[in-house]
């Protein structure tokens, strides 16, 4: 409260033009109104990041410790079986994911993009699984796969008795029952920026097309994919930070089964914190979940606000 | 949403119009012109669509038809047929008697749990991050940009991150384990989406109505009260929209912050199906299902085009 004994000696001084308060004191109703921001800021965004990449360099296990272990946990982790099939599964969905994401989005976009009836109706039907939780969704498609009543059975009582479709139950292509599921989660939203995207295409171009006698995949895939850039980076950012969340619709598709074939970095981190009471591995999972954030996002961050800083 | 101004207002706060100095999602079609009604082309197109949209209604159509079956019809027919028999029972069952563990009072008690924590959920997030977005916006002052710029930041770090932490925090208040505690995890990881959301909405308020009303006296609160409130109803629909889904669908957080008596419908739903004791009853579990997706799908049918401008500046969430 130093401050304030400073504002009637300036507010006396003959020379000082109107009371000026000091800087501190200046704007304090907003600052006040700022504190729940500035304290979720630096106390949690910042200060539980760095209380959880420093314990990861710790002995903790059923409780938090500060005995320094240097990179004992990260060694152990990348030994563990179950946190090796994690990242793995987490590349293969995470690649295919972005893959058919992009690709279903943009051309259900350039689709309903073109001049259609009913474009309302359609774009409402392919969104409305965004709106529900991954818990539902996972739990939809575990009975929509489902081998004794799901597609495997229709299709067998059709008369193809040799058919076989049970990703749920397989460890080798468990990840694809999952994956399908998330795709049908989450395409609608990357099909909804893309439609953002082209329609802020200059109609000037299609004519130019037309009259040129370029035909219109073409057009799409030469002139109006590349002038999209920025759309394809929001989704790819977007769609991105989803994947290294993944975690309920895996708990509620698969539990992480059969076995471990169905793991995810996400899932490892709760079971090892909340459930084996091994703090340190749940830390270390969790910092190098950070790390690949930070792997994808940095450069991204660089190049999209290096570049409009200079321009 | 008719009146051109508020579709005016919704423009601004188009985040892909902002990023992309496009026109966004409130113009019409750019692409070429349609051909004849019954062209080869028209039918490809529209018979894709037509089979895209079978495909996404899928899911919605078998959890209802299989939630109105009886056990017996759904172990002798296929999953897609519709109900031969309609029966209410399943529905019932799972509102008021599906088991999780011991206990047996069904998906209300999830339901209820939800609405107590939605509510306060809600207000709070929205009053902490329209007034924040509106200092940022108006009133800016000395480091008011790093501390948003960490907001954003931490908009990308994963949850699983700060998990811990937050539980410690939690515990030293005395609020680990309570629906407060889980009121205050929401209105946080809320916080970035939103306060850019208020940002970006109220930064395209013109300076000179904020200077006008300062010239007259009212101050930082005056002008958000009397001035900012009554102008934004549209982004505080939109913001509502957000954080009520978002909210309602939370899982992660539910089952750390919470205990079993307040676990939230996502987590008993999840615990009453996937249980591993006795026999599954498919029908009460796609009812239950259904029952939990209901509230987001009622804001989505409801919200229409806001909804997609609630995801569009979403964009940045991820």
């Amino acid at each position: 409260m130093a401050a304030l004994d400073e504002i009637p000696r300036r507010a006396a001084a003959p020379a000082a033009p109107a009371r000026r308060r000091p800087a501190v004191l200046r704007n304090l109703q907003a600052k006040i109104a700022s504190l729940p921001m500035i304290l979720i800021a630096l106390v949690v965004f910042v200060g539980c990041t760095l209380w959880t990449v420093f314990h990861s360099f710790t002995t903790s296990r059923l409780l938090p410790r500060t005995d320094w272990a240097g990179l004992a946990q990260y060694r152990r982790l990348w030994g563990e079986q179950r946190w090796l099939v994690s990242i793995e599964n987490l590349a293969i969905y995470g690649a295919l994911t972005l893959v058919f994401s992009l690709v279903i989005g943009f051309t259900l976009a350039a689709l309903l993009d073109r001049k259609i009836r009913g474009e309302d109706v359609f774009r409402t039907i392919i969104l409305y699984p965004f709106a529900l939780s991954f818990i539902v969704t996972g739990l939809v498609w575990q009975w929509i796969l489902n081998p004794d009543f799901g597609v495997q059975a229709v299709v067998r009582s059709w008369g193809w008795t040799g058919f076989t479709f049970d990703p749920l139950n397989n460890p080798d292509i468990v990840i694809y029952g999952i994956l399908i599921a998330g795709l049908w989660q989450g395409t609608g939203l990357v099909m909804v920026i893309m439609l953002a995207g082209l329609r802020g295409i200059d109609g000037e171009i299609w004519k130019a097309a037309r009259v040129d006698g370029i035909p219109a995949w073409k057009t799409y895939l030469l002139v109006i994919i590349p002038m999209m850039r920025p759309v394809f980076v929001t989704a790819l950012v977007l769609i991105g930070s989803g994947i290294i969340k993944v975690y309920d619709l895996v708990v509620a598709q698969t539990s992480g089964g059969p076995g471990i074939a169905s793991e995810v970095p996400a899932k490892y981190v709760y079971d090892r914190m909340f459930r084996d009471q091994n703090l340190g591995q749940g830390f270390a999972a969790s910092t190098m979940m950070l790390v690949s954030v930070a792997i994808v996002l940095i450069p991204w961050a660089y190049l999209e606000f290096g570049r409009r800083r200079k321009a | 949403m008719s009146s051109p101004a508020a579709t005016a207002h919704l423009a601004a706060l188009d985040p892909v119009a902002a990023r992309t100095g496009s026109a966004g999602l409130l113009e019409g079609p750019r692409g070429p012109r349609p051909r004849r009604a019954l062209s080869r082309g028209n039918v490809m197109l529209y018979g894709t669509l037509f089979v895209v949209s079978a495909y996404y209604l899928l899911p919605l159509y078998v959890m209802v038809v299989t939630s109105l079956k009886g056990m017996p019809e759904i172990r002798m027919g296929n999953i897609f047929s519709p109900p031969v028999e309609i029966t209410f029972e399943p529905w019932v069952k799972a509102w008021s008697s599906a088991c999780t563990g011991i206990n047996c009072d069904g998906l209300s008690r999830g339901f209820w749990n939800s609405v107590r924590i939605l509510v306060p959920s809600v207000l709070l997030s929205i009053a902490v991050a329209s007034v924040s977005g509106y200092a940022l916006s108006k009133w800016r002052f000395r480091g008011s940009e790093l501390f948003f710029a960490i907001l954003l930041v931490g908009a990308f770090i994963p949850y699983q991150v700060m998990l811990y932490p937050l539980v410690i925090l939690l515990r030293e208040m005395g609020l680990y384990g309570s629906l407060w505690g889980l009121v205050l995890v929401h209105t946080i990881f809320g916080m970035p989406i939103n306060t850019l959301l208020f940002r970006n909405y109220f930064a395209a308020i013109p300076e000179e109505l904020h200077k006008a009303a300062r010239v007259d006296g009212a101050g930082f609160w005056g002008i958000f009260v009397r001035i900012m409130l009554p102008m934004s109803l549209p982004i505080f629909v939109v913001s509502a929209i957000i954080q009520v889904t978002g909210i309602w669908n939370d899982f992660l957080f539910g089952v750390v912050y919470t205990t079993p008596a307040n676990y939230p419908m996502t987590v008993q739903l999840n615990n009453i199906v996937n249980s591993v004791q006795g026999v599954r009853e498919y029908n009460v579990n796609m009812a239950a299902t259904l029952l939990t997706g209901l509230v987001p799908l009622l804001v989505y049918f409801a919200s229409g085009k806001l909804f997609v401008r609630g995801i569009a500046a979403g964009a940045v969430k991820g």
